[in-house]
Formats: structure tokens, C-alpha cells, sequence
């Protein structure tokens, strides 16, 4: 790849990294990343994989920017309260860096729509809030075999975990079915510190930039759970389930369904 | 000192830290391995630094010469993949 000497600047940092250089650069300057939700996980992550150059973002979200969401969703601003929460984030990404291609989509991931989203792209990013979408979204990747690298957030608490379909344990090895409605409270019920997305977003960040360049070991059949409080970093196992409905050998989910809507009410 | 084959020359006169160290990471890259790459600076820094840092990637520092007054010449061998 023949960099300008504007991207020898911008990249410098990675291109002197042996794991990376000007091979690396590339592969990043390639990849195609989607990111599903445009909130408190998907701002940094996103951030931080503009400004290392990934060539294709794009970023799934319906929702519109509210005040209440800047005290984590650090993509928006006061000037773009009432927009489409993709194409703000879209805006404040190519200001960042105008290398990247950043596509903003203003949908609401379903059973409908998610493959054909999904599939032009190389890894997943779930930043969603909601456990019908994770289920739906690890599914989905599972089926088409795509990179997932997810990431969840409550209080104080947090965790990542990268699936590899084929590879190892995806969501549902983990929990066959998505927890009862009302049983785990969301965000807006419990309240988080609004830093915490940022490092859990940091870290899915990380483990994206690892999968495309090839370096280091990816955070697959491990959950990765930090406990801002008492600061601890726990990596707990996470055996693949040769009986596990969507991943297992003889595997009972073959289609793609919603759950019922109370779920998202969560 | 013995005569080596160059098979890359790289002038990075003019340039400073760390775009000296960042044409020099992508010069190495463009060599097969077993290659040689002569590197000419002027940038006093580097002539100490860049040896440095093409040893920690891995690869052999055949030579390193001041040439004249402000310009030096350094011989790196490509010995590690990137």
C-alpha cells in the first residue's frame, strides 16, 4: 500500500509497531466493520476504529440522540440532539478521520433485515442493550459464520467476549435462551457510570483491531468481566456446547425469529 | 569493511523522528528476507536510533558509517518476516 505522507503521520504509531506496520495499516485501511448500535458502545468503538483507519464502518442504529444519552455516548453532542443517532456518530467519525467511509444506518435490527446487514461485513461489533438482540445478533453471526466481538454493560459492571462460529462457544453455549423478561434490569432502570461503556468499548475496540491485523490471541471462549468498583479483571471460561441450539452439532435454531416485544421493553 | 550487495537504497535525508523510523519499517517490509537495505539520514537521532529499533524488529545491523559531516549511512539485513 502506498501511503501520502498525511496518512505516514496519521499512522505512524501503528506502522512503527512490529504487529502492525505498513501491512497491518493496510489490512485495517481493508476492513469492513459493523457495528450494531450507535449508544454508549458503539460511540467508542467506533471512535477508536476511525481513527485507526478501518476503511469501512458502519453503524446500525434507529434511535435519536437524547440529552440523557451524553453522559456516555460520547459520538453525540448538544448539537445533534433530536438526529438519527448513525448519522451523528457518522458525522463526528469523519471529522475524526476523512479516510474512513462511515455509512449510517437508520434501521432497527431484526430477524427481517439483520442477515442482509451483516453479510457484506468481516466482523460484528454488538453494542446493543437488549437481550433480544444479542441473541438475535449471535445467531445471525453464528449462521454466516461472521467475527462477533461483544460487549454489555450494567452499574458498574462490564463484559466482553469474542465469538468465532465455528471456532468457539458462541452466546447461547453460554445461556440456551435470553434471561426472562424484567429479570435483568436495563440501563435506564439501574443507572451506569457513564466511563464504563468507554472502556468496555475500548476493549471491543481492541479485540476488533487484533482479529483484522492477525496478532495476538482473540477473547474467544473467554468472558472478559470488569468490575470497575472493586477493580478487578475476571477472564471466566466459557466451554463450547455440543448441544447448543444455534452452534451445536445438531442445532434446533435454523431460522432467525423476534422475540416477543415485552423483551425490548427491558 | 567487506562489500555487501545493497538490493534496497533508502534516502531519508530530511526527515525527522519518528517518519525516519516509519520509512524505514515500510522499507524493510518491501525486502524479501536475506535482503539489504542501505539507509541514508541526516537526522543525528536516527543514525543512533533507527539501528536500535531495526535490532529490537529483529533484523541485522551490518553497518553503521557517518559519512561526511551530517550524513549517515546504515546497512540493515532482513532476517525476520513482518
Amino acid at each position: 500500500m502506498e501511503f501520502t505522507e498525511e496518512q505516514l503521520k496519521r499512522y505512524s504509531r501503528h506502522i512503527i509497531l512490529p504487529e502492525v506496520g505498513g501491512k497491518g495499516q493496510k489490512k485495517i485501511s481493508e476492513a469492513k466493520v459493523l457495528i450494531i448500535g450507535a449508544g454508549g458502545l458503539g460511540c467508542p468503538v467506533g471512535y477508536y476504529l476511525a481513527a485507526a483507519g478501518v476503511g469501512t464502518i458502519a453503524l446500525v442504529d434507529n434511535d435519536n440522540v437524547e440529552l440523557s444519552n451524553l453522559q456516555r455516548q460520547i459520538a453525540h453532542s448538544v448539537k445533534t440532539i433530536d438526529v438519527n443517532k448513525a448519522e451523528s456518530a457518522k458525522q463526528t467519525f469523519e471529522a475524526l478521520n476523512p479516510d474512513v467511509n462511515v455509512i449510517a444506518v437508520n434501521e432497527r435490527i431484526g430477524s427481517k433485515n439483520i442477515l442482509g446487514l451483516i453479510r457484506d461485513y468481516d466482523i460484528i461489533v454488538d453494542g446493543t442493550d437488549n437481550f433480544p438482540t444479542r441473541y438475535l445478533i449471535n445467531d445471525a453471526c453464528v449462521m454466516l459464520k461472521k467475527p462477533l466481538v461483544s460487549g454489555a454493560i450494567l452499574r458498574f459492571e462490564g463484559q466482553v467476549t469474542t465469538i468465532m462460529p465455528g471456532e468457539g462457544p458462541c452466546y447461547r453455549c453460554l445461556f440456551e435462551e435470553p434471561p426472562p423478561p424484567g429479570l435483568v434490569p436495563s440501563c435506564q432502570e439501574a443507572g451506569v457510570l457513564g466511563v464504563l461503556p468507554g472502556v468496555i468499548g475500548a476493549l471491543q475496540a481492541t479485540e476488533v483491531l487484533k482479529l483484522i491485523i492477525g496478532k495476538g490471541k482473540p477473547l474467544k471462549g473467554n468472558l472478559l468481566i470488569y468490575d470497575a468498583l472493586g477493580v478487578n479483571f475476571r477472564k471466566v471460561r466459557i466451554p463450547k456446547n455440543d448441544n447448543c441450539p444455534v452452534c451445536g452439532k445438531d442445532p434446533k435454531i435454523k431460522d432467525l425469529t423476534d422475540l416477543p416485544e415485552e423483551y425490548c421493553s427491558i | 569493511m567487506q562489500d555487501i550487495k545493497v538490493d534496497k537504497k533508502l534516502d531519508i535525508r530530511g526527515e525527522v523522528c519518528p517518519y525516519t523510523l516509519v520509512k524505514s519499517k515500510l522499507g524493510i517490509e518491501s525486502i524479501e528476507l536475506g535482503q539489504t537495505m542501505e539507509i541514508i539520514l541526516d537526522y543525528p537521532e536516527a543514525a543512533d536510533s533507527i539501528p536500535k529499533a531495526m535490532l529490537n524488529y529483529g533484523h541485522s545491523v551490518l553497518k553503521t558509517e557517518k559519512i561526511n559531516s551530517k550524513e549517515w549511512v546504515i546497512l540493515v539485513r532482513k532476517e525476520v518476516e513482518d
